[in-house]
C-alpha cells in the first residue's frame, strides 16, 4: 500500500525578510506506512514542533510538499481543512486548551466542527472518552474541575474524538506521575490498534521510545539526522549523545559493560538484555 | 502571524541612546512632545524633524522597523487627516463639492496634524526600542517618586507596569499556541459572518484567561516565597546615576525647547 504520509524537502524558515530569520527546517524527507507506531526525538529547538505543525497543515512550507495519500494537503482549502481532521495533533500540555462548561462538550468540539450529525457526534465523544478511561460522571463535569492527568486525558479524547488516521502528540506524558505515564502510553496503544491507526509521538524518554516504536526519526539542527528502527537508531549511541540526546538505561548499562571488556552486542530493551546475557553465560558454563 | 506584532518592543544595543539613564530619556520625550505641540510653522517642524532624526540615527535602530509600527496607527492618522482637511476655515478655497470645501489653510493644517502624531509616536517609539523595560519602570518610579509624600503607592505601580509589560510576549504566544491548538481541532477563525466569528473567538479567550490567572497566581506564589513585600525598605542592585552625557542631553533639549519657543513668538 502506499504510504499515508510523504514528506518531500520540507523547509520552513520562520520570519523571512526580517532580522529574525530563522530556518526551522531543513529539506526533511521522509514517509509514514499506514499503521506504522513513530517516534520523534531530538532536543529542544531542532525542529519537532515545527515538523508536527506541517503534517496537518497549520504550517504551510516555505518549500517542498507534505501529502496525505498522495496529494498535496495545500491543494486547495477544503483538503488542507480536510487534513486537520484526518491528522490529528495533540500539542504540548494540551490540558490548557480546554474551554467548554463540560469535558464532554470539550471532546464534542472537534467532531462538532467536522459538521458530523448529532448521534455519531455523541457516539465518537463516548468512544473517546472510553479509550481515554474516563466515567460518566467525569464527561459531565467541568474541565477545569479535574484532576491534571485528568484533564490530559479529555484533552487528547478531544483529538482521538475525531478518529484521525494519524494521531500526532507531543510529548503526552511531559509533567504526568509514573502510574499516569503509564496509563496515557496505554491508551494510545489502545486507540492505534482499535483503528488501525498510525501514531507519531515525540518523547524525551527513550526508555518509552524504545519501549513501544517500530520506527525512530532523530531531529538535529533542524535536519533530520536518523531515520530507523530503534534497534538501528540506538546502535549509533555515541552520535546521540553528541546530539545532546540520550539513550535507554539499558543501552548505557551495555555500552559501559562492553567497555569494561564484555562481548555484548548493544541492547535497547530489557528483553533483549535478558537474551543477550543468558547467551554470555552459556559460553560462559563451556568454557 | 502575531508574533509580528512590534508595538513597544525592546531592541538590545549599546548605542548613546541606549546607555542614557532611563530618566534623561523619559524626560526629553516630555520636552520633545511639549516642543512639538508648541511648533506651528514650518521651520518649527524642520526643527523637531531634524532632532528625531539625529535621535534616531545615533540610536542605531532601523528607521524600517519605527514605521513598521506605525501599521496600526493608520486608522488613527486617516481619520484625523481627513477631519482637519474638511472642517477647517480658511480663505483660500482650492475645491469646493456639495458641503465639502477643501482649502489650502486645511490641507496645511491636516499636514502638520498628521506630521505630528507621526513624529510623535516616533519618539515614543524611540524611547521603548532602546530602553528595557524593567529600566523604563526603574526610570518613572525615580521620577515619580515624589509623589509617594503624598502616599501614593508608586513602587507598586511601576511593579504592576513592570509585570504588565513583560507579559506581553508571553501572553502573545500562548494566544499563538492555543489557536493552533484550536485550529487543530477544526476552529475556524477566517470565515463566516461578524457572529460566527465573535463565537469563534471563546475556545482561544477561555483558556488564555485561565492562563493569565494560573501565572498570576503562581508569580505571587514565587514573589512571595522570596519574601517581597512592596517598596518598603527595598534596596536596588542597579542604581541610577546621571553621568556626564545625561546633563549634555538635558542641556541640547532645553536648547531645542527654547529654540522652539523662540521661534513661536515670532510667529514662526
Amino acid at each position: 500500500m502506499a504510504p499515508i504520509l510523504q514528506i518531500k524537502d520540507l523547509t520552513h524558515i520562520y520570519s523571512q525578510g526580517t532580522p529574525f530569520e530563522h530556518k526551522a527546517l531543513d529539506g526533511v524527507t521522509f514517509s509514514v506506512e499506514r499503521g506504522e507506531f513513530i517516534g520523534i526525538i531530538g532536543h529542544t529547538g531542532s525542529g519537532k514542533s515545527t515538523l508536527m505543525q506541517h503534517l496537518n497543515g497549520l504550517l504551510k512550507p516555505t518549500s517542498g510538499t507534505v501529502a496525505l495519500d498522495g496529494v498535496d494537503i495545500w491543494t486547495d482549502k477544503k483538503i488542507t481543512r480536510q487534513a486537520r481532521f484526518r491528522v490529528g495533533l495533540v500539542f504540548q500540555y494540551p490540558e490548557y486548551q480546554l474551554f467548554e462548561e463540560t469535558a464532554y462538550k470539550d471532546i464534542a468540539f472537534g467532531p462538532k466542527n467536522m459538521g458530523l450529525p448529532p448521534q455519531e457526534v455523541d457516539r465518537r465523544v463516548r468512544e473517546a472518552a472510553g479509550f481515554v478511561g474516563l466515567t460518566d460522571q467525569q464527561l459531565g463535569a467541568s474541565p477545569f474541575d479535574l484532576s491534571g492527568g485528568q484533564k490530559r486525558r479529555v484533552a487528547i479524547a478531544g483529538v482521538i474524538a475525531m478518529e484521525p488516521e494519524v494521531l500526532i502528540l507531543d510529548e503526552p506524558t511531559a509533567g504526568l506521575d509514573p502510574v499516569g505515564r503509564a496509563e496515557i502510553l496505554g491508551n494510545i496503544q489502545d486507540y492505534r490498534k482499535a483503528k488501525n491507526a498510525t501514531i507519531m509521538m515525540v518523547s524525551h524518554s527513550m526508555n518509552d521510545v524504545a519501549r513501544l516504536t517500530d520506527r525512530l526519526l532523530v531531529m538535529n539542527g533542524s535536519k533530520l539526522a536518523m531515520d530507523g528502527s530503534p534497534r538501528q537508531v540506538f546502535q549509533h549511541a555515541q552520535e546521540l549523545l553528541d546530539m545532546g540526546l540520550d539513550v535507554p538505561e539499558v543501552t548505557r548499562v551495555f555500552l559501559r559493560l562492553r567497555e569494561m571488556g564484555l562481548d555484548v552486542e548493544p541492547v535497547y530493551s530489557i528483553e533483549q538484555a535478558v537474551e543477550a546475557l543468558k547467551g554470555l553465560k552459556e559460553v560462559g558454563s563451556h568454557a | 502571524m502575531l508574533k509580528d506584532i512590534t508595538l513597544g518592543q525592546f531592541f538590545p544595543g549599546e548605542s548613546f541612546v541606549h546607555r542614557l539613564d532611563p530618566r534623561t530619556k523619559l524626560i526629553m520625550l516630555v520636552v520633545y512632545i511639549v516642543a512639538l505641540f508648541m511648533a506651528e510653522s514650518w521651520i518649527s517642524y524642520a526643527v523637531m524633524f531634524a532632532f528625531l532624526a539625529f535621535a534616531v540615527t545615533i540610536s542605531k535602530i532601523p528607521p524600517k522597523s519605527i514605521v513598521r509600527g506605525m501599521k496600526p496607527m493608520v486608522v488613527i492618522l486617516v481619520f484625523t487627516g481627513v477631519l482637519n482637511l474638511f472642517v477647517t476655515p480658511g480663505e483660500t478655497v482650492w475645491l469646493k463639492f456639495w458641503i465639502f470645501t477643501i482649502t489650502k489653510e486645511g490641507v496645511i493644517r491636516a499636514f502638520f496634524m498628521v506630521t505630528r502624531i507621526l513624529m510623535l509616536v516616533s519618539g515614543t517609539f524611540l524611547l521603548t526600542y532602546t530602553t528595557s523595560p524593567i529600566a523604563l519602570t526603574d526610570g518613572l518610579e525615580s521620577l515619580l517618586s515624589p509623589l509617594k509624600k503624598i502616599h501614593l503607592p508608586i513602587h507598586e505601580l511601576a511593579m504592576m507596569m513592570c509585570i504588565a509589560l513583560r507579559f506581553i510576549p508571553t501572553l502573545i504566544e500562548e494566544t499563538d499556541k492555543i489557536m493552533s491548538a484550536q485550529k487543530a481541532r477544526g476552529a475556524d477563525f477566517e470565515s463566516g459572518s461578524l457572529m460566527e466569528r465573535v463565537k469563534a473567538l471563546v475556545p482561544i479567550l477561555i483558556p488564555l484567561f485561565v492562563g493569565a490567572f494560573r501565572r498570576a497566581d503562581e508569580l505571587a506564589t514565587a514573589m512571595e516565597c522570596r519574601c517581597y513585600h512592596g517598596g518598603e525598605g527595598r534596596t536596588k542592585m542597579k542604581l541610577l546615576r546621571y553621568s556626564r552625557w545625561d546633563l549634555w542631553t538635558f542641556a541640547f533639549g532645553a536648547v531645542l525647547l527654547a529654540g522652539v519657543i523662540v521661534l513661536a513668538s515670532f510667529g514662526l
